[in-house]
Protein backbone atom coordinates (compact mmCIF):
# COMPACT_ATOMS: atom_id res chain seq x y z
CA UNK A 1 0.00 0.00 0.00
CA UNK A 2 1.18 3.48 -0.78
CA UNK A 3 -0.13 6.83 0.25
CA UNK A 4 -0.40 9.75 -2.13
CA UNK A 5 -0.85 13.16 -0.54
CA UNK A 6 -2.37 16.11 -2.36
CA UNK A 7 -2.08 19.54 -0.72
CA UNK A 8 -4.35 22.24 -2.10
CA UNK A 9 -3.77 25.92 -1.33
CA UNK A 10 -5.46 29.13 -2.45
CA UNK A 11 -3.23 31.10 -4.79
CA UNK A 12 -1.32 33.85 -2.96
CA UNK A 13 -3.33 36.60 -4.67
CA UNK A 14 -6.68 35.13 -3.57
CA UNK A 15 -8.01 36.52 -0.29
CA UNK A 16 -8.22 33.82 2.42
CA UNK A 17 -10.74 35.07 5.01
CA UNK A 18 -10.53 31.79 6.96
CA UNK A 19 -6.78 32.05 7.30
CA UNK A 20 -7.23 35.66 8.36
CA UNK A 21 -9.73 34.61 11.06
CA UNK A 22 -7.29 32.01 12.38
CA UNK A 23 -4.62 34.71 12.39
CA UNK A 24 -6.96 36.87 14.48
CA UNK A 25 -7.27 34.03 17.01
CA UNK A 26 -3.49 33.72 17.23
CA UNK A 27 -3.31 37.41 18.06
CA UNK A 28 -6.05 37.12 20.69
CA UNK A 29 -4.29 34.13 22.24
CA UNK A 30 -1.13 36.18 22.59
CA UNK A 31 1.01 34.36 20.01
CA UNK A 32 3.16 37.04 18.46
CA UNK A 33 5.65 37.17 15.63
CA UNK A 34 3.29 35.58 13.10
CA UNK A 35 2.88 37.64 9.94
CA UNK A 36 0.43 35.52 7.92
CA UNK A 37 -1.65 32.33 8.02
CA UNK A 38 -3.12 30.62 4.97
CA UNK A 39 -5.56 27.69 5.24
CA UNK A 40 -5.55 24.82 2.76
CA UNK A 41 -6.78 21.27 2.26
CA UNK A 42 -4.91 17.98 2.46
CA UNK A 43 -6.09 14.78 0.75
CA UNK A 44 -4.61 11.40 1.67
CA UNK A 45 -5.17 8.81 -1.04
CA UNK A 46 -4.35 5.19 -0.25
CA UNK A 47 -3.69 2.89 -3.17
CA UNK A 48 -2.90 -0.79 -3.50
CA UNK A 49 0.78 -1.41 -4.16
CA UNK A 50 3.17 1.13 -5.60
CA UNK A 51 1.54 3.64 -7.94
CA UNK A 52 2.06 3.06 -11.63
CA UNK A 53 2.71 5.92 -14.04
CA UNK A 54 -0.86 5.55 -15.33
CA UNK A 55 -2.25 5.77 -11.79
CA UNK A 56 -0.16 8.84 -11.04
CA UNK A 57 -1.40 10.44 -14.25
CA UNK A 58 -4.99 9.75 -13.13
CA UNK A 59 -4.29 11.22 -9.70
CA UNK A 60 -2.75 14.35 -11.22
CA UNK A 61 -5.85 14.71 -13.39
CA UNK A 62 -8.10 14.35 -10.35
CA UNK A 63 -5.97 16.83 -8.39
CA UNK A 64 -6.31 19.37 -11.16
CA UNK A 65 -9.94 18.81 -12.19
CA UNK A 66 -11.66 17.81 -8.95
CA UNK A 67 -9.56 18.31 -5.82
CA UNK A 68 -8.48 21.82 -6.80
CA UNK A 69 -9.91 24.62 -8.89
CA UNK A 70 -7.02 25.94 -11.00
CA UNK A 71 -8.74 29.34 -11.22
CA UNK A 72 -8.11 30.02 -7.53
CA UNK A 73 -5.96 27.19 -6.20
CA UNK A 74 -2.70 25.32 -6.71
CA UNK A 75 -1.93 21.73 -5.72
CA UNK A 76 1.10 19.68 -4.81
CA UNK A 77 1.06 15.90 -5.19
CA UNK A 78 3.60 13.56 -3.62
CA UNK A 79 3.94 9.85 -2.97
CA UNK A 80 4.75 9.20 0.69
CA UNK A 81 7.36 6.53 1.41
CA UNK B 1 -41.09 27.26 -23.89
CA UNK B 2 -39.78 24.40 -21.75
CA UNK B 3 -37.26 25.38 -19.10
CA UNK B 4 -35.63 22.60 -17.11
CA UNK B 5 -34.79 23.10 -13.45
CA UNK B 6 -32.17 20.71 -12.09
CA UNK B 7 -32.46 19.20 -8.62
CA UNK B 8 -29.16 18.12 -7.10
CA UNK B 9 -28.90 16.52 -3.66
CA UNK B 10 -28.95 19.66 -1.50
CA UNK B 11 -30.67 21.99 -3.96
CA UNK B 12 -32.98 24.40 -2.10
CA UNK B 13 -34.45 26.76 -4.63
CA UNK B 14 -35.51 24.39 -7.39
CA UNK B 15 -39.21 24.72 -6.47
CA UNK B 16 -39.06 28.52 -6.47
CA UNK B 17 -37.18 28.53 -9.77
CA UNK B 18 -39.77 26.22 -11.35
CA UNK B 19 -42.55 28.45 -10.03
CA UNK B 20 -40.82 31.56 -11.41
CA UNK B 21 -40.66 29.88 -14.82
CA UNK B 22 -44.42 29.24 -14.69
CA UNK B 23 -45.25 32.75 -13.43
CA UNK B 24 -43.29 34.08 -16.42
CA UNK B 25 -45.43 32.01 -18.80
CA UNK B 26 -42.98 29.17 -19.44
CA UNK B 27 -43.36 25.45 -18.85
CA UNK B 28 -41.09 24.11 -16.10
CA UNK B 29 -39.60 20.66 -16.39
CA UNK B 30 -37.99 18.92 -13.42
CA UNK B 31 -34.53 17.52 -14.20
CA UNK B 32 -32.67 15.13 -11.91
CA UNK B 33 -28.93 15.28 -11.24
CA UNK B 34 -28.45 11.57 -11.88
CA UNK B 35 -30.24 11.49 -15.23
CA UNK B 36 -28.39 12.82 -18.29
CA UNK B 37 -31.70 13.16 -20.22
CA UNK B 38 -32.75 16.81 -20.56
CA UNK B 39 -36.32 15.78 -21.52
CA UNK B 40 -36.52 18.05 -24.52
CA UNK B 41 -36.06 21.36 -22.70
CA UNK B 42 -35.12 24.56 -24.52
CA UNK B 43 -33.15 26.04 -21.61
CA UNK B 44 -31.96 25.11 -18.13
CA UNK B 45 -31.89 26.81 -14.73
CA UNK B 46 -29.32 25.60 -12.19
CA UNK B 47 -30.93 26.65 -8.90
CA UNK B 48 -29.50 27.78 -5.59
CA UNK B 49 -28.75 25.59 -2.60
CA UNK B 50 -25.92 23.48 -1.31
CA UNK B 51 -25.44 20.74 -3.89
CA UNK B 52 -23.59 17.77 -2.40
CA UNK B 53 -23.40 19.69 0.88
CA UNK B 54 -20.96 22.19 -0.64
CA UNK B 55 -18.32 19.53 0.07
CA UNK B 56 -14.86 20.09 -1.45
CA UNK B 57 -15.84 23.44 -3.01
CA UNK B 58 -19.28 24.84 -3.81
CA UNK B 59 -20.39 23.27 -7.09
CA UNK B 60 -17.24 21.16 -7.49
CA UNK B 61 -18.99 17.78 -7.26
CA UNK B 62 -22.23 18.87 -8.96
CA UNK B 63 -20.17 19.81 -11.98
CA UNK B 64 -19.54 16.11 -12.63
CA UNK B 65 -23.16 14.95 -12.13
CA UNK B 66 -24.54 12.95 -15.07
CA UNK B 67 -27.04 15.73 -15.93
CA UNK B 68 -24.19 18.26 -16.09
CA UNK B 69 -22.34 16.34 -18.78
CA UNK B 70 -25.31 16.87 -21.09
CA UNK B 71 -25.88 20.45 -19.96
CA UNK B 72 -22.23 21.45 -20.52
CA UNK B 73 -22.29 19.90 -24.00
CA UNK B 74 -25.60 21.56 -24.95
CA UNK B 75 -24.63 24.90 -23.40
CA UNK B 76 -21.48 24.95 -25.51
CA UNK B 77 -23.75 24.50 -28.53
CA UNK B 78 -25.88 27.49 -27.51
CA UNK B 79 -28.57 26.18 -25.17
CA UNK B 80 -29.41 28.96 -22.67
CA UNK B 81 -28.45 28.29 -19.05
CA UNK B 82 -29.09 30.47 -16.01
CA UNK B 83 -27.12 29.63 -12.86
CA UNK B 84 -28.36 31.22 -9.66
CA UNK B 85 -26.14 31.28 -6.56
CA UNK B 86 -25.04 27.62 -6.24
CA UNK B 87 -25.90 27.38 -9.95
CA UNK B 88 -23.46 30.24 -10.65
CA UNK B 89 -20.82 28.37 -8.63
CA UNK B 90 -21.48 25.23 -10.70
CA UNK B 91 -21.17 27.18 -13.98
CA UNK B 92 -17.78 28.53 -12.87
CA UNK B 93 -16.58 25.11 -11.69
CA UNK B 94 -17.65 23.68 -15.07
CA UNK B 95 -15.69 26.48 -16.79
CA UNK B 96 -18.78 27.61 -18.69
CA UNK B 97 -18.14 31.01 -17.10
CA UNK B 98 -14.74 32.42 -16.02
CA UNK B 99 -13.65 33.07 -12.45
CA UNK B 100 -14.79 31.49 -9.20
CA UNK B 101 -16.92 32.19 -6.14
CA UNK B 102 -15.10 32.21 -2.81
CA UNK B 103 -15.98 32.61 0.85
CA UNK B 104 -17.46 36.00 1.72
CA UNK B 105 -14.64 38.32 2.77
CA UNK B 106 -16.32 38.99 6.14
CA UNK B 107 -16.89 35.22 6.71
CA UNK B 108 -20.58 35.64 7.61
CA UNK B 109 -23.51 34.20 5.73
CA UNK B 110 -25.41 37.18 4.33
CA UNK B 111 -29.17 37.35 3.69
CA UNK B 112 -30.59 40.68 2.55
CA UNK B 113 -32.66 42.43 -0.06
CA UNK B 114 -29.96 43.62 -2.43
CA UNK B 115 -30.04 46.50 -4.88
CA UNK B 116 -28.42 45.79 -8.23
CA UNK B 117 -27.77 47.68 -11.42
CA UNK B 118 -28.51 45.75 -14.61
CA UNK B 119 -25.65 46.35 -17.03
CA UNK B 120 -25.94 43.85 -19.87
CA UNK B 121 -29.49 43.56 -21.18
CA UNK B 122 -29.08 41.77 -24.52
CA UNK B 123 -28.73 38.28 -23.03
CA UNK B 124 -31.30 35.49 -23.17
CA UNK B 125 -31.97 36.05 -19.47
CA UNK B 126 -31.91 39.86 -19.12
CA UNK B 127 -33.53 41.32 -22.25
CA UNK B 128 -36.66 42.36 -20.34
CA UNK B 129 -34.61 44.91 -18.37
CA UNK B 130 -33.43 48.35 -19.42
CA UNK B 131 -29.70 49.00 -19.36
CA UNK B 132 -28.88 50.74 -16.08
CA UNK B 133 -32.18 49.68 -14.49
CA UNK B 134 -31.95 49.25 -10.72
CA UNK B 135 -33.67 46.26 -9.13
CA UNK B 136 -33.99 44.80 -5.62
CA UNK B 137 -33.92 41.02 -5.15
CA UNK B 138 -32.89 38.74 -2.28
CA UNK B 139 -29.27 37.75 -1.82
CA UNK B 140 -28.26 34.87 0.46
CA UNK B 141 -24.85 33.28 0.36
CA UNK B 142 -21.81 32.29 2.37
CA UNK B 143 -19.48 31.88 -0.58
CA UNK B 144 -20.48 34.58 -3.03
CA UNK B 145 -17.28 36.54 -3.45
CA UNK B 146 -16.61 36.70 -7.17
CA UNK B 147 -12.90 36.47 -7.99
CA UNK B 148 -10.89 36.25 -11.19
CA UNK B 149 -7.47 37.48 -12.24
CA UNK B 150 -7.12 41.08 -13.43
CA UNK B 151 -6.85 40.08 -17.10
CA UNK B 152 -10.15 38.17 -16.88
CA UNK B 153 -11.86 41.03 -15.03
CA UNK B 154 -10.61 43.53 -17.64
CA UNK B 155 -11.90 41.28 -20.41
CA UNK B 156 -15.32 40.93 -18.72
CA UNK B 157 -15.56 44.71 -18.39
CA UNK B 158 -14.12 45.46 -21.84
CA UNK B 159 -16.41 43.02 -23.62
CA UNK B 160 -19.45 44.15 -21.64
CA UNK B 161 -20.04 40.73 -20.07
CA UNK B 162 -20.92 41.99 -16.58
CA UNK B 163 -24.67 41.43 -16.28
CA UNK B 164 -25.34 42.97 -12.87
CA UNK B 165 -23.40 44.88 -10.24
CA UNK B 166 -24.03 45.38 -6.52
CA UNK B 167 -25.23 48.82 -5.42
CA UNK B 168 -25.16 50.41 -1.92
CA UNK B 169 -22.95 47.72 -0.37
CA UNK B 170 -20.71 45.00 -1.68
CA UNK B 171 -22.20 42.13 0.33
CA UNK B 172 -19.48 39.50 -0.08
CA UNK B 173 -16.24 41.05 -1.29
CA UNK B 174 -16.88 40.39 -4.99
CA UNK B 175 -14.20 42.02 -7.11
CA UNK B 176 -15.42 45.13 -8.93
CA UNK B 177 -18.85 44.69 -7.26
CA UNK B 178 -19.74 41.96 -9.77
CA UNK B 179 -23.05 40.22 -9.01
CA UNK B 180 -23.48 38.40 -12.31
CA UNK B 181 -21.70 37.70 -15.60
CA UNK B 182 -22.45 36.17 -18.98
CA UNK B 183 -20.70 34.36 -21.80
CA UNK B 184 -20.00 36.46 -24.92
CA UNK B 185 -23.11 35.28 -26.80
CA UNK B 186 -25.35 36.00 -23.81
CA UNK B 187 -26.88 32.53 -23.57
CA UNK B 188 -25.17 31.60 -20.31
CA UNK B 189 -25.69 33.85 -17.28
CA UNK B 190 -24.51 33.35 -13.70
CA UNK B 191 -25.94 35.46 -10.90
CA UNK B 192 -25.31 35.33 -7.16
CA UNK B 193 -28.58 37.02 -5.98
CA UNK B 194 -31.92 35.23 -6.34
CA UNK B 195 -34.41 36.55 -8.92
CA UNK B 196 -36.65 33.49 -8.40
CA UNK B 197 -37.48 34.73 -4.88
CA UNK B 198 -38.80 38.04 -6.24
CA UNK B 199 -41.52 37.17 -8.71
CA UNK B 200 -44.65 37.70 -6.60
CA UNK B 201 -45.44 40.54 -4.18
CA UNK B 202 -46.80 38.13 -1.56
CA UNK B 203 -43.43 36.53 -0.90
CA UNK B 204 -40.73 38.76 -2.37
CA UNK B 205 -39.37 42.22 -1.61
CA UNK B 206 -40.39 43.12 -5.17
CA UNK B 207 -41.30 41.42 -8.41
CA UNK B 208 -38.05 42.65 -9.96
CA UNK B 209 -36.70 39.14 -10.45
CA UNK B 210 -39.43 38.03 -12.82
CA UNK B 211 -37.66 39.74 -15.73
CA UNK B 212 -34.98 37.03 -15.86
CA UNK B 213 -37.59 34.38 -16.61
CA UNK B 214 -39.75 36.60 -18.82
CA UNK B 215 -36.60 37.39 -20.81
CA UNK B 216 -36.00 33.72 -21.58
CA UNK B 217 -39.61 33.05 -22.50
CA UNK B 218 -39.60 36.15 -24.70
CA UNK B 219 -36.26 35.19 -26.33
CA UNK B 220 -37.68 31.85 -27.29
CA UNK B 221 -40.94 33.33 -28.62
CA UNK B 222 -38.85 35.74 -30.70
CA UNK B 223 -36.66 32.93 -32.02
CA UNK B 224 -39.72 30.94 -33.07
CA UNK B 225 -41.55 33.84 -34.74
Amino acid sequence: MARVVVDVMLKPEILDPQGRAVMGAFTRLGVGGVSDIRQGKRFEITIDGDPTDAQLADLHRMAEELLSNPVIETYELRVEP
Amino acid sequence: MKIGVVTFPGSLDDRDAARAVRVAGGESVALWHGDPDLRGVDAVVLPGGFSYGDYLRCGAIARFAPVMRTIVERAQQGMPVLGICNGFQILCEAHLLPGALTRNDHLHFVCRDQRLRMERTDTTWTNAYAEGEEIVIPLKNGEGGYVADDATLDRLEGDGLVVARYLDVNPNGSLRDIAGISNPSGTIVGLMPHPEHAVESLTGPSTDGLGFFVSAVRSFAGAKA
